[in-house]
Formats: C-alpha cells, sequence, structure tokens
C-alpha cells in the first residue's frame, strides 16, 4: 500500500463524496416526501389514486435502480423530455426511494388499532387533531426502524450513478484504476468514504430509534 | 326520577352489522344523577348502545340525542357533544407514546384549549386522587392494568364530561385488580355522577345500579331497580342469567 498516492487521491474522493452526499440527500429528501403522500393514499385508499399508488410501488420495487436510471437518463431525451445527470440520480433516487418509504409508512400507519382512533375522537379530538397527534406519531415509531434501514440502502444505491457518468465515489474509484492501476489504493479509499458516510448515518439512526420508540416499547 | 332532566335519549334505535340486527328498536333514557347497568349476555348489543351513545357507530333506524341534540359521527357537532359524553373502554386504550400527565391533559388542552397551568394542577389533583400521582412521568407499558384504567376514568373525568359511559372497564383486568377501579367508579356515583355502565360484576352492579336494564338478543328483557332486578328477577331469562353467576356445590359420591 502506498500512502503517498492515498494521499494524493484524498482530494479527489472528497469531492465525490460530496456528490455522493449532495445527490443522495436530495433523493432520500424527495423519496421521504413521495413515500408519505403515497402511504397516505394508499392507507386511506383514495380512489383511483391508490390503484395507481399501488402500481408505482411495485413497478419501482421489482426493477433495479441502474435499469431506472437508464430508462430516465437515455429513453426520456429521445422522447424529447431533457435529463440532466444529477437531475437524473436524484429522480431515480427518489422514485425508488419513495416506493420503498411509501410501504415503510403504510405498515407503521396500518399498525396502529382502529380503537386508538375511537378513543381519541371520544375526548373530543377532531379527525386533523386525532392523526397528527395520535395516528402518525404512533405510525412513526413502529415506521423508524425500517425507515433507518431504508435511508441506509438508499446511500448504498447511489454507487449505481456512476453508469450515467455522474462522478460520484464508485467512478472515481474505477476512473483512478483504469488510469493508474493502483486498485488496492483505490478500493480502500473506496470502502473508507463510504464508510465516512455510513457509519454516522448508522449511529444517527440509532439514536433517532431509541428516542422515537423509548415511549412505546422501552429500551 | 322523571323530575330530574333527561340528558341522553337513545330512541327507537336499529343496528345491524350486515344482516344481523344487533340492537332492535332499543330505546333508553338517562337522566341527571342517575347510574344506569347494562347487563346481560356476551353478544346481546350491551357494548354498542354505548358506543351508539358517543357516536362511535352508525344505526340504520332511529336517534340518539344528548340534551336534545342529534349525535351523530358525522355531524361536525359531535366533537362537542363527546368533550361532554365521556367514555372508558375495556381495553384502556391510552395513548402509548404519550406519558400519563401528558395522556390526562392532552384534550382539555387541545380540544377544550383550556390553561396548560390550571389542566395541569387538575390532572394531578385527579391522578393523586386514583392514587396514580407518582405515576404521572411514566409511560402506560409501565402501569398495570388496573392503574391504566384508573388512569383512563382520570383522563375521562379531566374533561368535565356530564355523562360518563363505562364498557367492561375491567373485563380484562386480573381479579385483584377489578376492585381498585370499580372503587374509583362507585366514588364517582356517591358524588352524583351520570353513568352508563356495561358490566359483568354482578355484584359492583348490584351495589352501584340506580336502575338495572337487562338486555337479550338486541332488546331490553327486563328493566327495574338493582334490588327487583337482583332479588325478585320476574323473566325467565333473567332469573337464567343470574343463575349462570353462581355454582351448584359438588357432591362427592
Amino acid at each position: 500500500m502506498n500512502w503517498e498516492v492515498i494521499s494524493s487521491y484524498l482530494p479527489l474522493y472528497w469531492k465525490a463524496m460530496l456528490l455522493t452526499l449532495r445527490i443522495g440527500w436530495l433523493g432520500i429528501l424527495f423519496a421521504i416526501l413521495i413515500g408519505f403522500l403515497v402511504a397516505i393514499v394508499r392507507f386511506y385508499k383514495v380512489p383511483v389514486v391508490s390503484r395507481i399508488a399501488g402500481v408505482y410501488i411495485e413497478f419501482f420495487r421489482n426493477t433495479p435502480l441502474l435499469v431506472q436510471l437508464f430508462f430516465l437518463y437515455f429513453a426520456l431525451p429521445k422522447i424529447g423530455i431533457p435529463m440532466n445527470a444529477e437531475f437524473t440520480g436524484a429522480l431515480g433516487l427518489a422514485l425508488l426511494g419513495g416506493a420503498y418509504m411509501a410501504e415503510t409508512f403504510r405498515s407503521g400507519l396500518e399498525s396502529v388499532a382502529k380503537i386508538q382512533t375511537e378513543s381519541a375522537m371520544s375526548l373530543g379530538l377532531n379527525k386533523s387533531q386525532t392523526v397528527l397527534h395520535i395516528i402518525f406519531p404512533q405510525a412513526f415509531s413502529v415506521s423508524v426502524p425500517a425507515f433507518v434501514a431504508n435511508v441506509i440502502f438508499l446511500l448504498k444505491e447511489t454507487s449505481v450513478f456512476s453508469a450515467i457518468s455522474l462522478m460520484d465515489l464508485m467512478f472515481r474509484a474505477k476512473d483512478l484504476i483504469g488510469l493508474y492501476y493502483k486498485t488496492t489504493e483505490c478500493l480502500v479509499l473506496l470502502v473508507f468514504f463510504y464508510a465516512l458516510i455510513l457509519i454516522p448515518v448508522s449511529v444517527l439512526g440509532d439514536r433517532l430509534e431509541r428516542r422515537v420508540r423509548h415511549a412505546e416499547f422501552g429500551d | 326520577m322523571s323530575k330530574k332532566e333527561e340528558i341522553v335519549r337513545v330512541d327507537h334505535i336499529t343496528k345491524r352489522y350486515e344482516e344481523n340486527a344487533i340492537l332492535e328498536d332499543f330505546s333508553l333514557s338517562v337522566y341527571e344523577g342517575e347510574v344506569v347497568v347494562i347487563v346481560g349476555p356476551s353478544g346481546c348489543g350491551k357494548s354498542t348502545i354505548l358506543r351508539i351513545m358517543n357516536g362511535l357507530e352508525p344505526v340504520q333506524k332511529g336517534e340518539v340525542t344528548y340534551r336534545g341534540e342529534k349525535v351523530d359521527g358525522k355531524l361536525g357537532s359531535i366533537t362537542r357533544i363527546r368533550e361532554k359524553v365521556g367514555m372508558v373502554f375495556q381495553s384502556y386504550e391510552l395513548f402509548p407514546h404519550k406519558t400519563i400527565l401528558q395522556n390526562v391533559m392532552l384534550a382539555p388542552v387541545l380540544v377544550q384549549k383550556r390553561d396548560k397551568k390550571e389542566v395541569k394542577e387538575e390532572a394531578l389533583q385527579l391522578l393523586s386522587r386514583v392514587g396514580l400521582s407518582e405515576k404521572k412521568d411514566n409511560y402506560p407499558r409501565q402501569l398495570s392494568g388496573g392503574q391504566k384504567q384508573r388512569v383512563a376514568i382520570v383522563r375521562a373525568l379531566c374533561m368535565h364530561p356530564e355523562v360518563l359511559l363505562f364498557d367492561e372497564v375491567t373485563a380484562a383486568l386480573d381479579p385483584e385488580m377489578v376492585r381498585e377501579v370499580l372503587e374509583v367508579i362507585l366514588s364517582l356515583a356517591k358524588e352524583g355522577k351520570t353513568m352508563v355502565i356495561v358490566t359483568h360484576e354482578m355484584a359492583f352492579a348490584e351495589a352501584i345500579a340506580d336502575r338495572v336494564i337487562f338486555l337479550d338478543a338486541g332488546h331490553i328483557e327486563e328493566e327495574g331497580t338493582a334490588e327487583e332486578f337482583f332479588r325478585h328477577p320476574k323473566s325467565e331469562r333473567a332469573k337464567q342469567f343470574l343463575n349462570s353467576f353462581t355454582y351448584d356445590k359438588v357432591v362427592h359420591e
């Protein structure tokens, strides 16, 4: 292992990591929003929209992100919708993640017993107060472990971005290996930087989990 | 009794689940300060009556009124009525994500927009009345069934309801916890609270009831004072029902 090589690559990896983070966090943010809306639509069985949401979930959960990205990036421009690479990456991640988040949130919502709603309403709470103060918090504390797992999964999925020529960590590693054949150094750096992103997320996720679930489930 | 004001009126209601009639042309009036106890075999529609009084169940025929106002879960007025008609469930239904104090304070602050400090004071006072003030910062999962049920009663009381509906509130409890809950309800009766109680605890029913309603297959089979019903039941069905709570001594041969 050549430490000089490693230190000279560091700035390149750092830049690549920032790109991974930028697209990753944008994608995940929108995945949460999409997932939340889709879960609500599915949970309340909104006519027609709920069916469409079901098709969306099945479609995006059952095709690889790589294929989805290829489709968004190469096929859409052919029918006149121009796509830039960063936007495509974030969109792909948001659509994939939205499908996973939707199912996670929905299962949380479904886990709240109907009689909890009745109990809240018998105290004079109206529908929106019941949803906001009683159903959502309980649903979230059930969903949170799967939610954290989704976030980690989505961050790891960003490693296919290089396929649409985004200069993320994976792209950087492959590129440098191709240029200089310092395979070991490049791969060690790759592992290190992914861990640098994911370990803190994992730790934060753990904390969130403990905090949110303490009331209902203890430690 | 006729001088007292009628608070809740259940007027010729029919309730069906799909084809099955749960209640058939059922009527009941609850007067101020009265304790009405509804007893009867499982599945006779007792709990359904309470749920209908709280606007939690739609009915096919007839109507329920609270002080002349229609009780209907679909109307906007229902939340105002529910503030006045408190309900305690068999399975407690405390909010598991909130502490005991938060459980009690939620609705008075959120729904009635009362002053937080004043509500907190009252909540603590009520909790100490049922012997649970030291549990105020605990979560429901840390309490026993009997404790949870006492909190549920306090939570309903903190809304200053005019009527309290108790739906088999001791049915899920271990025998030794039944008493601590029933004592609370007895003390409320002594204060003159208006209550409708569905229960399987016959000794308790006899002690607390001003009026007993014996329900069988969706209609009132017999109605009377506690003394009349428990000591001198008239109908065969009622006698049979009351007998089901006693056992003959086994004689070994």
